[in-house]
């Protein structure tokens, strides 16, 4: 009886593991980061309120190997020096740490756009927030599936 | 003891007209040890990493990063700049003892 059971049963679960994939794949800014990332979110942020947009965050959907992922994030801005991003922070959600990075920014580059490798030591979301000349704050996240976890445990 | 700051190698166009927006792309040899590794008698291998790049043109703060242990080894970074005379770039690549290693690059107009 069991062994007619057994693989509908695994079927269902699979069809239910993917229909939670599926659903996660759009990922709002808003959705719930782990405790130490929105700790580090929120000592930048103080009290102001990151809006969606104007940041995009290019990392592969999928890493082979999480030593060694290309990230690039850039702002929409004008880059002077009345209308300019200070600063973009990088966050890692599921890394040991959240800190990847900051990059401080200047009228001077004519355009806001940073490149860098980063190590991912699992599947998770990657988190950019700018800090814009007026003080606003804007944010985007962006998924990358790792396979091969690179923080070296 | 902190690990070898290895040769810094940076890509800039030799010369560039006034006005245009080019690509600085730098890479430096380190280890970027995390402190999250352990070696085989089970003791943390403590935390070498450079923590702070910062380029400069004619002396000017252009572009800094600070980076964490989630930088990859041999980190690499590139940005932007605007061309708008010539000059000279100074990097600097700072690790965790204080220890820094520079490279200078020059840009003529075109």
């Amino acid at each position: 009886m069991d062994t007619i059971a057994t693989p509908t049963r695994r079927g269902m679960l699979a069809l239910a593991a993917g229909g939670v994939a599926i659903t996660l794949l759009p990922r709002p800014a808003s959705a719930q980061l782990a405790a130490p990332t929105q700790a580090a979110i929120d000592r930048i942020r103080g009290g102001r309120t990151p809006q969606e947009g104007r940041v995009t965050l290019r990392v592969p959907p999928i890493a082979e190997n999480g030593n060694t992922v290309p990230l690039t994030v850039s702002v929409e801005s004008p880059m002077t020096t009345a209308d300019h991003v200070k600063a973009i922070h990088v966050f890692a959600d599921r890394n040991p740490t959240p800190d990847i990075a900051t990059f401080h920014m200047t009228p001077a580059m004519g355009r806001a756009s940073a490149d860098t490798r980063i190590r991912l030591g699992q599947t998770q979301d990657v988190v950019a927030l700018a800090e814009m000349s007026d003080g606003s704050l804007f944010i985007a996240r962006a998924e990358v599936k790792v396979t091969i976890g690179g923080c070296g445990g | 003891m902190a690990a070898p700051i290895g040769q810094p190698r940076v890509r800039i166009p030799a010369q560039a007209r006034a006005g245009e927006v080019i690509e600085v792309r730098t890479l430096i040899s380190h280890i970027m040890e995390t402190g999250q590794r352990r070696d085989q008698a089970g003791a943390v291998i403590p935390r070498d990493i450079i923590k702070r790049f910062e380029a400069k043109f004619d002396g000017q703060l252009v572009f800094a990063m600070d980076l964490a242990p989630a930088i990859s080894a041999n980190p690499y970074i590139a940005f932007p700049f605007k061309v708008e005379k010539a000059g000279t770039f100074e990097f600097t690549w700072t690790n965790d003892a204080g220890e820094q290693r520079k490279a200078t690059n020059e840009i003529k107009l075109a």
